[in-house]
């Protein structure tokens, strides 16, 4: 005997030790996937920064803002038209000088009233530089933005000097210049209004967000779950038809999707690539698939000489031309793509703006194609190179049989190759960096269901997301036009001419609009996807 | 003893710097990070300028190794993008792939040395052939395979089980993954102990003991299987940082937030204090089970001594 049997029961021993000290950090909390009590549970992506208003720029955290918060305006799910929520009413009599009247009655969820500072203090907090806010150039209209957020230093103000409280509930805002759809960007998340005690403690703020919407945030597990509760007090005209969602974190929307058809999950708002094929089968009519504001395109870079000589945007758009996106959006992505036919999105509708633009530049056609490529000069070396990051969203292999295609219209061999990027971080930093040699993918999601916002943050000179640095003085000149006219019917007129230049031009190939596609079990009703295919929540009937 | 095990932790040291180093250069080269926050918005220069300041982004690499490690070593692993502390992640993290880690080893140590002992004992029979084919198909499976197959079996066809772990990451709800991530060393496992049993069966020592009299039950696990253990508890130690650290697919595909997911969710972001934070610890669970491992042979063979 001696002691030969110790090893073992020694390490029976730690393993028991490991077994107790373990699954007491585990105790507590039972799991509830809901049942007849009007909750449903939702899958949802770990937020990419911390919750805050003016913080968030990805869906995942806006998705959660929109049940927490209500702003001035709100879109309506259906159609995107911007409508008065929190506000009376927003006047202006010259599109630059905006005097804003705040409904009576509003209030946070611990109590504190909706008021005209509770905008105004939001606002300068989410402009100023210290507190680096990523949607602080939502701002940027603002007169005295550029003293609270300078390009380089220290902070001039505290505050921007364009917004003035005149009382409870009303404010004045002074832009830079004239903006006649400004007030219909404020639906978007940065302009949400905040409590004060966002400011004295922000910390418990961020571990449990306090808005005004119709939700309010009963348990946060940062990083696997967020439960969100029914708000019995409020006042608003959506009041939440469940009595709550919980919204659980999944890494692979596979797992959600064996989740929703195994009765464990009520709700799927991403339904994988790999599925697409079983979906209708699986979910029946339970299965929404519905134009989102997402559209794909391919960016020229034209601080390369190369791409941007006269005479060039014949091989643009004869490349264009050389993409057959039907092709395309069937064989890799199931439909859940469809082929583009202008720089904005089928959910902007027709009174938005959306029409088809692009007309023949955009139609598939070999031998026009390979005619206008080689009018133009032909492919600068007599080739190409397509990027783009291939961490998500099937890119390398769209880009792929993007170059098969234009090497079969031109039929001289591999000219067209694809350069893939790892990381969307890594994308990002080509991108931003104008380090680009040949086209590469630009993905755009609209931040409000405007037609404004497909073009000119991204094509006007010198814009934000204009990544690609085309210029043109007609497109600049033809946008200002359609930011001071106030009647909505002649801007998006406008817009529509500014973006025929895009359709001569070819500063970036639409490819394709992207659909949101969401799944759900029978326990629920009235499930519907908004413009930015982010399910609206309040709607949702339970049993 | 003591003098051995001084020897090795201070051998740990250029270890850990070597490793940490590599991780933060790899991690850098993967590209700025802060572009990647901003998503398709160009990033705004004030506020970059403001978090790169903030990160240490804008100084020298060497100097941002200096200072990480400077932090490191008062506790400090830096905060998440997200905003979270980098030690909170770890501490909601690690329990978690640990529990999974268990279990995986459990099934590795319970199933595998028994079917390896069973093999070694029956070599060149049918069984023995039989479970040596077993093992080459659970070895040539990769994991992401054989987890999406059976989560799709056991919790969607046949709904035995939940097809994901709830946030609690309770033992019962383990169990299936923890088969799914302990398969190949498992495989690994029964085919090294099967080696070994099967060498150690003519030992002068096994007969002697046979020949003494003894129960065949005592000589197989008393003799035999104390004997035999010493290359399959180097495997087992060494595999166990493997499984914590390579236990992304599996947690992926389970839902699992452990150490998986959060090594994902950084490299995918870009995000250095999370990837760097948490390989650190992986480095040093590797190191200590390696430790653990040598110390272990002088209590399975006596005759190992250290000095």
């Amino acid at each position: 005997m001696r002691g030969a049997s110790h090893p073992t029961r020694r390490v029976a021993c730690a393993i028991v030790v490991v077994l107790a000290a373990t699954a007491t950090a585990c105790g507590g909390g039972g799991g509830d996937s809901g049942g007849g009590d009007g909750l449903l549970s939702s899958s949802w992506g770990d937020p990419q920064n911390p919750l805050e208003p003016a913080n968030t720029n990805e869906v995942q955290g806006g998705k959660v803002l929109d049940m927490v918060f209500r702003g001035l305006k709100r879109y309506d799910p259906e159609t995107g038209e911007a409508r008065d929520m929190v506000a009376e009413k927003i006047e202006t009599t010259d599109s630059q000088n905006f005097t804003i009247t705040l409904k009576p009655g509003w209030t946070f969820s611990n109590g504190e009233k909706v008021t005209a500072k509770s905008f105004v203090d939001a606002w300068n907090y989410a402009a100023h530089v210290d507190n680096k806010q990523n949607n602080a150039p939502f701002f940027s209209d603002i007169v005295g933005y550029d003293d609270v957020h300078p390009e380089s230093g220290a902070a001039k103000a505290k505050t921007m000097r364009g917004l003035v409280v005149k009382d409870e509930r009303t404010f004045t805002v002074a832009l830079k210049d004239k903006f006649s759809t400004w007030p219909d960007t404020l639906g978007y998340n940065a302009f949400m209004p905040l409590p004060q005690a966002f400011f004295t403690d922000h910390a418990a703020w961020l571990n449990k967000p306090v808005g005004n919407g119709p939700y309010t945030v009963d348990a946060y597990t940062k990083g696997s779950e967020m439960r969100l509760r029914r708000w019995d007090g409020y006042k608003g005209p959506d009041k939440a038809r469940n009595a709550g969602v919980d919204l659980r974190v999944y890494t692979d929307n596979n797992t959600a999707y064996q989740d929703l058809i195994s009765g464990n999950l009520d709700l799927v708002d991403d339904i994988p690539a790999q599925q697409l094929k079983n979906v209708e089968s699986d979910l029946g009519d339970r299965y929404i698939n519905q134009p989102a504001l997402l559209i794909q395109t391919l960016v020229f870079p034209f601080y390369r000489s190369e791409w941007s000589r006269p005479g060039m945007e014949k091989v643009r758009i004869g490349i264009s031309k050389a993409i057959n996106r039907e092709q395309i959006t069937k064989q890799i992505y199931q439909n859940t793509r469809t082929p583009a036919k202008d720089w904005t999105s089928p959910a902007l509708g027709d009174k938005g703006g959306y029409a088809d633009t692009c007309g023949d530049a955009c139609t598939y056609d070999a031998a026009e194609a390979k005619r206008l490529i080689n009018e133009g000069g032909g492919l600068p070396g007599g080739r190409m190179t397509l990027t783009s990051n291939v961490d998500t969203g099937s890119h390398r292999q769209w880009m792929d049989a993007v170059c098969n295609s234009i090497n079969n219209v031109l039929g001289r061999g591999p000219v067209c190759t694809v350069n893939p990027v790892g990381t969307f971080a890594d994308f990002r930093n080509q991108v931003t960096g104008f380090r680009m040699a040949g086209p590469f993918r630009s993905g755009w999601q609209a931040d409000y269901p405007l037609i404004q916002n497909f073009l000119e943050p991204l094509y006007y000179t010198g814009a934000s997301a204009n990544h690609g640095k085309f210029t043109n003085q007609r497109f600049d000149a033809l946008v200002d036009r359609a930011n001071a006219e106030s009647d909505q019917a002649a801007a998006i007129k406008h817009f529509q001419d500014a973006e025929k230049i895009l359709a001569a031009q070819m500063p970036a190939i639409p490819l394709w609009y992207q659909s949101g596609s969401a799944g759900y079990t029978e326990r629920l009703s009235d499930v519907k996807l908004n413009q930015f295919s982010v399910p609206v929540y309040d709607q949702i009937k339970v049993g | 003893m003591g003098r051995y095990v001084i020897r090795r932790l201070l051998q740990m040291i250029p270890v850990f710097i070597g490793t940490t180093l590599l991780i933060f250069l790899m991690v850098y080269a993967l590209g700025d990070p802060v572009a990647a926050l901003f998503g398709d918005k160009a990033p705004d220069p004030a506020t970059v300028a403001r978090i790169r300041e903030d990160l240490h982004l804008d100084e020298p690499l060497w100097k941002q190794y200096l200072l990480y490690m400077g932090a490191i070593f008062q506790g400090d692993f830096g905060t998440a993008f997200n905003g979270q502390r980098v030690t909170e992640l770890m501490a909601s993290a690690f329990p978690v792939t640990l529990r999974l880690t268990i279990v995986a080893i459990a099934i590795e140590i319970v199933v595998g040395i028994t079917l390896g002992v069973i093999s070694g004992l029956k070599r060149g029979r049918p069984l023995d052939t039989g479970l040596l084919i077993l093992t080459l198909v659970v070895i040539s499976v990769p994991t992401f395979v054989s987890g999406y197959l059976l989560q799709f079996l056991l919790g969607v066809k046949w709904g035995w089980i939940s097809p994901s772990v709830s946030s609690e990451a309770r033992f019962d709800e383990l169990i299936l993954p923890g088969v799914v991530l302990a398969l190949v060393s498992l495989a690994y496992v029964t085919r090294l102990s099967r080696t070994s049993i099967a060498e150690n069966t003519r030992a002068d020592y096994v007969r002697t003991a046979i020949a003494k009299g003894l129960p065949r039950r005592r000589v197989i696990t008393r003799h035999l299987l104390r004997n035999s253990l010493i290359p399959v508890v180097t495997f087992i130690g060494a595999d166990v940082g493997a499984l914590m650290g390579g236990a992304i697919v599996t947690e992926r595909i389970f839902n699992i937030h452990g150490v998986g997911y959060q090594l994902y969710q950084g490299i995918l972001r870009n995000n250095s204090p999370t990837v760097v934070g948490f390989v650190t610890i992986l480095v040093i669970v590797f190191l200590v089970a390696n430790l653990l491992v040598d110390l272990l042979y002088a209590v399975l063979d006596p005759r190992i001594r250290y000095a």
